[in-house]
C-alpha cells in the first residue's frame, strides 16, 4: 500500500501535467496554423517568436 | 540591444489603436512565401507588421488607420502576391467550437487513461480495501470528467427532448449519466463492478468522432473564405471639391459619385453619369453578351466595367441592391435544406427506443426472476454500455472525413458531412450555363491563324494593359509560351485600346473602325502596312464537360440547363452536350424549377456560380459551385470545386455514393456486433472488462473499414 500512495499520486500528477500542457498549447495558439508551423522550421531568419 | 521593429513601431503608435485588416493570400504555396510576406510587408510604409496563417491562406495586416484596403493590396502585389480584402461581413472564427471539443477529447482521453490503469488492476484482482480505493480514485476522476466532456451531449440531447424529437445523443446520455450514477453506487456500497471506465471510454469514442465531423466542417469553411473574391470592397469616390478618396462599400451613399476603372466590379447600385462602356452581367443575371451603356443607364452592384472608366452616381448602396434582394431570396430558399435529417440520427430514431425498450425489459425479466432490484438494474446498465452507439457514432464521421480529406486533395471542398449524404442520392442535375458549364470569362478562339510575330506583338502589347480582354490574351499567349519583343512609346487610352511603336511602325491592339458589331466580343491587332487581325473572343466549355454530363448519365443522374442567358446562347450549348434547357429564367424561375422537380420525386444537384443563382442553390436537394463562382454562389453552395474542369461534379457524386456503401458496412457491423454482445449483457454474462473490450474492438473496426475510402477518388 505504501508503494500505491507514492506511485499512483505520481501517475495522476504526470497525467495532469500533460494535459495542463496541452490546453496551455490550444490557448497559446499553437494549433491555429498546423501547416504554417511546419514550414517556418525550414525559413533561415532569427528564431524569434513574434508577438 | 535592439529593439525589435514590430515592438518599436507599436511602441510609436501606441496611443492610438493600430487598425488591422485580414487578406486571403491564395497563392502562397511554400516556406519561403511566408517569410517573403512577413518581412517584405513589415518593410513597406504604413504597415506595421503581418503575421501569416499558412493553413487558413490568410495574412494578418496591423497597419496605420490611414491606410486603405487598395493600397495595402499593393503592398501585396509589390511582393508579386494577390491578396483579397477579407471583409467584416465574412464570418471567420467559428473554430472554437472544434477547439471546445479537442478540449473535451483531451479531458475525456486523459481521464479514460487513468481509468483504465485502476480498472486493469481491479480486473487483475485486487479486492477488499484495495479494489475500494482504485473505485474511489476513479469516481474522483470520472466525475468531473462526465460533467465536463459530456455536455455537448447532455445538451443536444435536452434539446432534442424538449423538442420531443429524439437523436443519438439521448441514449448517449442516459447510458452515461445511468453508468455513472450506478457505478458511484457500487462504489459506495463496496460493490465488485464499476463501469467508470466503460462511460469514460464511451465519451471518449463519441467526442474524437464529433470532433472530426467538426474538423471537417472547419477545414472547407477555410478554403472557401480563401476563395471568396468580396467581388467590391469599395470605389474610388470622387468629392465635391474634385478629389477623390476610397471608400468601403458599406460607407457608400445614396449621390455619391464613384469613379469605376475598366475591369473593376461596382460596389453598389447607380447610374452613369459620365462616359461610355460595356458591363459584364453575366454573375448577376447570367447573360454572356456584355451590355453597353451610356449616360443614365442603371448599372447594378456585382456588374464588371469591361471598357473603359465611367463615373456613376449610386442611386442605393448595400441591402438596398438589386444583390441584397437575391440575399432575402436566398435565405428564404435555405430553410428546406435545414429540415434534411441526418442518417445517424434517422438511425437513432429506431435505435434509441429499441434500446431503452431492451434494458428496461431486462431489468423487469431478472427482477421478475427474483434477482433482486440491485442486480438487476447492474444488468440494466451493462446492457445500456453494450449497446451505447460507440460504433454507429463513429461509423459516420470517420467514414466522412476520410473521404472528405480525400476529396479536399482533389480539389473539391465539402462544406459538412450532411452534403456528402444528400449528393449521395441525387438524381438529378441542373446546370447553370454561363461560368457553369462554360469558364464565364472570354477566351481567345482564332489565335491559330496568326503568325507567331503578331503573337509576339500581342502580347507585348496586352501585357501593357489592365483590360479584360487583354489579361485573357495575354494568359492564352503566355500558356502557348509565346515571346514578347521590346516596343517603345507605349501609350493607353481608355476605351479606345493600346498603342506603341515596334521597329519604327506603329502598331495597335483595340478597338478599330471597321469591326463588325457582332454579339462576339473582339480586338484589333494593327500594324501600319500590313492587314489588320481581329482576335474573336469567345466563353468557351469546360474542359470535359460533355464527358462529365455522360458520366452523370451512367450513374443514373438526368442532366438540364437552367439559364438566364437568351435562347440562342443556351441552344448552342445544349446542342453540343445533347442535354434539355431552359433559357431566361430569373433567379425565381430558377427556384419553381427545381420546386417542379421536387414536386416530381426528384432529388436535385443545382450546379452554379452566379449570384443569379444564389436561391437556387440554397434551394437544391444538393449543391456545388465552381471556384470561379460569385462569393454568394460559393456560400450557397454544399461543395466547391476548384479549376477550370467540370469533372469534380461526377467526383464527388461517385465519392459520395461509395461513402454512402462503406457508412452502411458499418452500420451492418455496429448492428452485428450488438446481435452478439446484447445477449451476453441481457444474460448478465458482461463484466466492465467485457464491455470495455467489445467498445473498443467495435470502434476500432469501424474506423479500419473507412480508411478504406482514402483511395475512393480517382
Amino acid at each position: 500500500v505504501n508503494g500505491l500512495a507514492i506511485l499512483i499520486p505520481i501517475a495522476l500528477g504526470l497525467g495532469l501535467t500533460g494535459l495542463a500542457a496541452f490546453f496551455w498549447s490550444i490557448k497559446d495558439g499553437q494549433f491555429d496554423d498546423p501547416d504554417g508551423s511546419a514550414l517556418r522550421v525550414l525559413g533561415d531568419e532569427e528564431d524569434r517568436p513574434i508577438k | 540591444m535592439t529593439a525589435s521593429p514590430a515592438l518599436s513601431a507599436s511602441a510609436l503608435a501606441a496611443p492610438r489603436a493600430i487598425p488591422q485588416s485580414e487578406f486571403s493570400v491564395p497563392g502562397m504555396r511554400c516556406a519561403g512565401c511566408i517569410s517573403k510576406l512577413e518581412n517584405g510587408l513589415a518593410l513597406q510604409s504604413g504597415i506595421v507588421s503581418a503575421r501569416v496563417n499558412f493553413t487558413a491562406k490568410r495574412v494578418t495586416v496591423a497597419h496605420m488607420p490611414d491606410m486603405t484596403a487598395p493600397q495595402l493590396q499593393a503592398a501585396f502585389a509589390n511582393l508579386g502576391f494577390e491578396a483579397v480584402a477579407l471583409g467584416d461581413g465574412l464570418q471567420l472564427g467559428s473554430s472554437s467550437d472544434s477547439r471546445n471539443l479537442l478540449k473535451a477529447v483531451a479531458v475525456a482521453g486523459f481521464a479514460m487513461m487513468n481509468i483504465m490503469l485502476l480498472s486493469v488492476s481491479v480486473w487483475s484482482g485486487a479486492t477488499g480495501v484495495t479494489r475500494d480505493l482504485f473505485h474511489w480514485l476513479s469516481a474522483v476522476i470520472a466525475l468531473p470528467t462526465v460533467a465536463y466532456a459530456g455536455r455537448p451531449f447532455f445538451k443536444s440531447a435536452w434539446t432534442a427532448l424538449s423538442h420531443k424529437r429524439t437523436n443519438m445523443d439521448v441514449p448517449i446520455s442516459i447510458g452515461v449519466t445511468l453508468a455513472t450514477a450506478l457505478s458511484l453506487f457500487e462504489t459506495i456500497t463496496h460493490g465488485p463492478h464499476a463501469y467508470f471506465d466503460g462511460a469514460v471510454m464511451l465519451l471518449f469514442f463519441l467526442l474524437t468522432g464529433r470532433w472530426l465531423d467538426s474538423v471537417m466542417r472547419d477545414r472547407a469553411r477555410d478554403g472557401v473564405t480563401a476563395l471568396l473574391k468580396n467581388t467590391a470592397p469599395g470605389a474610388l469616390v470622387l468629392g465635391a471639391d474634385g478629389t477623390t478618396s476610397w471608400r468601403d462599400a458599406k460607407d457608400l451613399e445614396p449621390g455619391m459619385v464613384m469613379i469605376i476603372a475598366a475591369g473593376e466590379r461596382l460596389a453598389a447600385d447607380g447610374t452613369v453619369i459620365q462616359g461610355m462602356t460595356s458591363f459584364d452581367l453575366s454573375l448577376l443575371t447570367g447573360e454572356s453578351a456584355p451590355q453597353q451603356v451610356c449616360p443614365q443607364s442603371a448599372v447594378h452592384a456585382g456588374t464588371l466595367n469591361l471598357d473603359a472608366p465611367v463615373h456613376v452616381r449610386v442611386t442605393a448602396a448595400g441591402s438596398d441592391t438589386a444583390i441584397a434582394d437575391i440575399a432575402r431570396l436566398m435565405e428564404q430558399a435555405s430553410q428546406s435544406k435545414s429540415r434534411y435529417v441526418r442518417i445517424a440520427d434517422r438511425a437513432a430514431r429506431f435505435y434509441a427506443p429499441a434500446v431503452h425498450t431492451l434494458a428496461l425489459l431486462s431489468f423487469v425479466g431478472w427482477m421478475l426472476a427474483g434477482a433482486g432490484w440491485h442486480t438487476s438494474l447492474l444488468i440494466a446498465v451493462a446492457v445500456l454500455i453494450i449497446t451505447c452507439p460507440c460504433a454507429l457514432g463513429l461509423a459516420v464521421p470517420a467514414a466522412q472525413i476520410v473521404v472528405a480529406g480525400a476529396l479536399m486533395r482533389a480539389g473539391i471542398l465539402v462544406k459538412d458531412g450532411s452534403a456528402l449524404e444528400r449528393l449521395a442520392e441525387v438524381d438529378y442535375a441542373l446546370f447553370d450555363k454561363t461560368g457553369t458549364l462554360t469558364l464565364g470569362r472570354p477566351e481567345p478562339i482564332n489565335l491559330g491563324r496568326a503568325t507567331s510575330d503578331q503573337k509576339a506583338l500581342m502580347l507585348t502589347l496586352a501585357r501593357a494593359s489592365r483590360h479584360p480582354l487583354s489579361e485573357a490574351l495575354r494568359k492564352a499567349l503566355e500558356g502557348e509560351a509565346a515571346d514578347a519583343v521590346s516596343v517603345i512609346d507605349v501609350a493607353e487610352l481608355p476605351g479606345i485600346g493600346i498603342s506603341a511603336v515596334y521597329n519604327g511602325k506603329q502598331v495597335a491592339l483595340g478597338r478599330s473602325e471597321q469591326t463588325d458589331i457582332t454579339d462576339t466580343l473582339s480586338t484589333t491587332l494593327t500594324v501600319t502596312g500590313a492587314a489588320p487581325f481581329q482576335i474573336l473572343f469567345a466563353d468557351q466549355l469546360r474542359p470535359l464537360a460533355k464527358d462529365t454530363v455522360e458520366a452523370l448519365a451512367k450513374l443514373g443522374v438526368t442532366s438540364s440547363i437552367l439559364s438566364g442567358d437568351r435562347e440562342s446562347a443556351v441552344a448552342h450549348i445544349a446542342r453540343t452536350l445533347e442535354i434539355t434547357a431552359q433559357p431566361s429564367m430569373l433567379p425565381q424561375d430558377k427556384l419553381d424549377a427545381i420546386g417542379r422537380q421536387t414536386k416530381l420525386g426528384h432529388k436535385v444537384l443545382m450546379v452554379g456560380d452566379g449570384l443569379n443563382d444564389g436561391p437556387a442553390l440554397a434551394a437544391g436537394y444538393a449543391s456545388m459551385a465552381p471556384a470561379s463562382a460569385s462569393d454568394a454562389g460559393q456560400n450557397a453552395a454544399d461543395i466547391v470545386f476548384l479549376g477550370d474542369s467540370l469533372a469534380p461534379v461526377a467526383t464527388a457524386i461517385r465519392a459520395a455514393r461509395k461513402t454512402q456503401v462503406i457508412v452502411r458496412q458499418n452500420f451492418i457491423m455496429a448492428i452485428g456486433y450488438n446481435a452478439v454482445a446484447v445477449p451476453l449483457a441481457i444474460l448478465g454474462l458482461v463484466t466492465p472488462l467485457i464491455a470495455a473490450l467489445a467498445m473498443s474492438g467495435s470502434s476500432l473496426i469501424v474506423v479500419a473499414n473507412a480508411l478504406r475510402l482514402r483511395s475512393a477518388v480517382r
